[in-house]
């Protein structure tokens, strides 16, 4: 498959309700408050071994059979005030993931340390009062804005909600926030539905950065527009971020993007992360043939250098029933009999440089 | 949106002209008039057809479908003696104008004038005006419990999806829609007026003659059993009506930012995803304005109350075409008008809307 950089529906129109726990996953059982590995003091966010599963068959009474493993043991930490950037290809996890860490929804099993709290154990209205911290911009700014509500609202509600700013203040510090984004005043009475696809995505940034976030997931915010807008909201994230001291995780699909924005670069492939370093290392010397394959495919603007292009064989795999050993066996050129059998584990090999690939040693 | 509704109200117009030639043509064509329904048990009329064309000469049954309905619209008092004849043979009629024997002296319905009905003896209008209000104050107030109650219902089990409240809910309405009217009004007559006598039929007690509130009480007791009815009736489309939208509505992804704000789910359910799921259901309630004056034909028969409902069934089963075309044009205007509304309506509550 050669389209590796398309990617047209989020995959998150999988079963978003109910909601299934897994009573017996492991990771699930949560021995003690306290972390069994001291957590990273310089870390903002860090998940270990997360997993969030759809059920995707059930029986006659409506227990699960099997499952999508959407994000499958999934460990990383990021840094404050730096971006981490999530790359894939369409249905290997990405927005699932991004959500899953906001909790909008519950994970299946795996730990969430926000600023050294387990955010899979607090209540409802404990994660509420954590929510502004912790925003979302998501990929189509065209569905995600309520359509009676006027712009100003928008933006302002959850502010007041949260008491973030006194009540007499809220309008002229809404107007504020929609100035540093780039929407002028008088859109502040309009209705969502009057915007074009950047200006709503600029609603969108504003919304989520009115609430004075620490960290922001950006779900694929620049995939619906246009490429010449494209631009302007990277630009606007990056300023933004240097302003309020932001740490994002950035999800897309375009590589090109992501190697512009982002600090640490992790790649996912059927719900599991691959490989995951610095973007300079990663993009210097990929190690995971799954990454070399990915970026082999990132067009060279220069009509004179002719990259070679790393073609995988077959189809991504169903990730009902993903592949025993390594994930990535079926399409791999450098497949080995253990790739079959043993998964192998995701490892650091040097400057924080992991990847989880047979090809390097395990021990 | 002046000028859109300006044009709403002219093909209206438009609409309703259509109505009542489609409606007039019908009528006349079904078989037994009111003179055959009304006298034909009298042997005396019965036996003399010189007797039975001067009633339909005196109704204006006589007329063509076309001419009689022409006469119906414009009324016949700008037409000249002249054209109203009929030629007899030992009282029977040989032949008969297009426009009929008599000249009536009408002044038709574009003048308002609706004739004077044929049953109840009286101008169309005036029946409708007596009656209506009776069905009017049943349906509105019938209305004004099952629609919130439904609206809430619906909301609810929505919001809990596949839960015990919604599959309860869900049985419970469902059973509603399915009894016919009589059916469910025959069970509840039944129950609560023969056996256990709580209530009576009709709208007023036989005996009674007080004024005032003791006639409001009275009135307003009679009419509990038939709200009831009509509540179970109409509660459940309602509700699933609601339900639908609001699944819609909450599965939509700004109800996912809402959520990811960190609003409550008090918030995210009522503020932003009931507001939404209302731009249908507001647009609905201006639907039911007909309804709302029309009565229930069934239901009033079967709980004989006098209103609008009962008076036209009794109008149609005897060939009174003046009242049922009457009653039928009122509803047809209230159905238009309803229809405006519905276009206003949209415009009031959906800030996407624009008329042009």
């Amino acid at each position: 498959m050669s389209d590796i950089l398309l990617e047209e529906k989020p995959e998150s129109e999988q079963v978003q309700a109910p909601e299934y726990e897994l009573a017996g996953a492991e990771g699930a059982a949560e021995e003690a408050t306290a972390p069994a590995e001291p957590l990273d003091p310089n870390a903002l966010l860090e998940v270990r071994h997360l997993k969030k599963y759809f059920p995707a068959k059930k029986n006659f009474f409506g227990k699960p059979l099997s499952f999508v493993k959407a994000v499958d043991d999934v460990s990383f930490k990021i840094a404050k005030g730096t971006t981490l950037g999530i790359v894939g290809e369409s249905g290997c996890g990405k927005t699932t993931l991004g959500r899953t860490i906001l909790r909008l929804q519950s994970a299946t099993g795996g730990e969430i340390y926000f600023d050294g709290k387990d955010i899979n154990k607090l209540k409802t209205a404990e994660m509420n009062a954590l929510r502004p911290q912790m925003q979302i911009i998501f990929q189509d700014p065209y569905s995600s804005l309520s359509p009676r509500m006027p712009v100003g609202e928008i933006i302002g509600e959850a502010v007041a909600q949260h008491k973030l700013v006194p009540k007499a203040e809220l309008k002229e510090y809404v107007l504020e926030v929609m100035k540093s984004c780039g929407l002028p005043y008088h859109y502040y009475e309009r209705y969502p539905h009057e915007f074009s696809g950047g200006q709503r995505q600029r609603i969108c940034i504003a919304t989520a950065l009115a609430l004075k976030p620490r960290f922001v997931v950006c779900d694929e915010p620049v995939s619906a527009l246009d490429v010449s807008i494209q631009a302007q909201i990277i630009n606007l994230l990056k300023d933004m971020q240097e302003k309020m001291g932001l740490t994002y995780i950035f999800i897309s699909h375009d590589l090109s993007v992501v190697e512009h924005i982002s600090n640490y670069v992790g790649v996912m492939y059927l719900g599991s992360m691959v490989e995951y370093a610095s973007t300079e290392d990663i993009f210097d010397k990929p190690m995971h043939p799954y990454t070399e394959a990915l970026f082999s495919a990132v067009p060279i603007p220069d009509p004179d250098r002719h990259s070679q292009r790393i073609i995988l064989s077959g189809d991504i795999p169903s990730p009902i029933n993903a592949p025993s050993g390594c994930k990535f066996h079926t399409r791999c050129n450098h497949c080995m009999d253990i790739c079959k059998e043993v998964a192998p584990k995701f490892k650091d090999y040097g400057n924080g440089h992991m990847v989880a690939c047979h090809l390097y040693p395990q021990d | 949106m002046f000028k859109y509704i300006v044009k709403r109200v002219l093909l209206g117009i438009l609409i309703i002209f259509g109505v009542s030639i489609i409606l007039y043509a019908l009528l006349d064509s079904v078989p037994g008039d009111f003179v055959e329904n009304r006298f034909m048990s009298n042997p005396n009329v019965a036996n003399s057809p010189a007797r039975i064309n001067q009633m339909r000469a005196l109704y204006g049954l006589d007329a063509s479908t076309l001419g009689g309905y022409i006469k119906w619209m414009f009324g016949d008092w700008w037409m000249p003696e002249k054209w109203f004849w009929g030629i007899y043979d030992d009282g029977e009629l040989i032949e008969a104008s297009f426009w009929g024997t008599m000249k009536l002296n009408t002044h038709g319905a574009i003048a308002f004038d609706f004739g004077t009905s044929f049953v109840y003896e009286a101008p169309v209008t005036e029946v409708i005006a007596d009656h209506m209000w009776t069905s009017f104050a049943l349906t509105l107030v019938s209305l004004i419990i099952y629609y919130p109650l439904a609206v809430f219902l619906g909301t609810r089990a929505a919001v809990k999806q596949y839960g015990a409240f919604d599959y309860t809910t869900t049985v419970l309405t469902m059973i509603g829609i399915s009894f016919p009217t009589f059916f469910l009004s025959a069970i509840v007559i039944k129950i609560f007026v023969y056996d256990l006598g709580w209530f009576e039929l009709g709208l007023t007690s036989p005996d009674f003659s007080g004024s005032g509130w003791d006639l409001f009480w009275n009135q307003a007791w009679h009419l509990i059993l038939p709200m009831f009815v009509v509540v179970i009736l109409s509660i459940g489309s309602v509700m699933r009506y609601t339900r639908t939208n609001m699944l819609e509505v909450l599965s939509a992804d700004y109800i996912r930012t809402a959520r990811a704000k960190g609003l409550s789910e008090r918030s995210v359910v009522y503020k932003h995803a009931f507001k939404n799921t209302m731009i249908p259901m507001v647009t609905v309630l201006a639907g039911l304005l007909p309804s709302l004056f029309g009565g229930s034909m069934i239901l009033e028969d079967c709980f004989n109350i006098p209103g609008i409902g009962q008076y036209s069934y009794n109008a149609m089963n005897q060939g009174d075409i003046m009242f049922v075309m009457g009653y039928n044009m009122f509803l047809a205007v209230l159905t238009v008008i309803g229809m405006i509304l519905t276009d206003i309506m949209y415009v009031v509550v959906d800030p996407r809307v624009k008329l042009t």
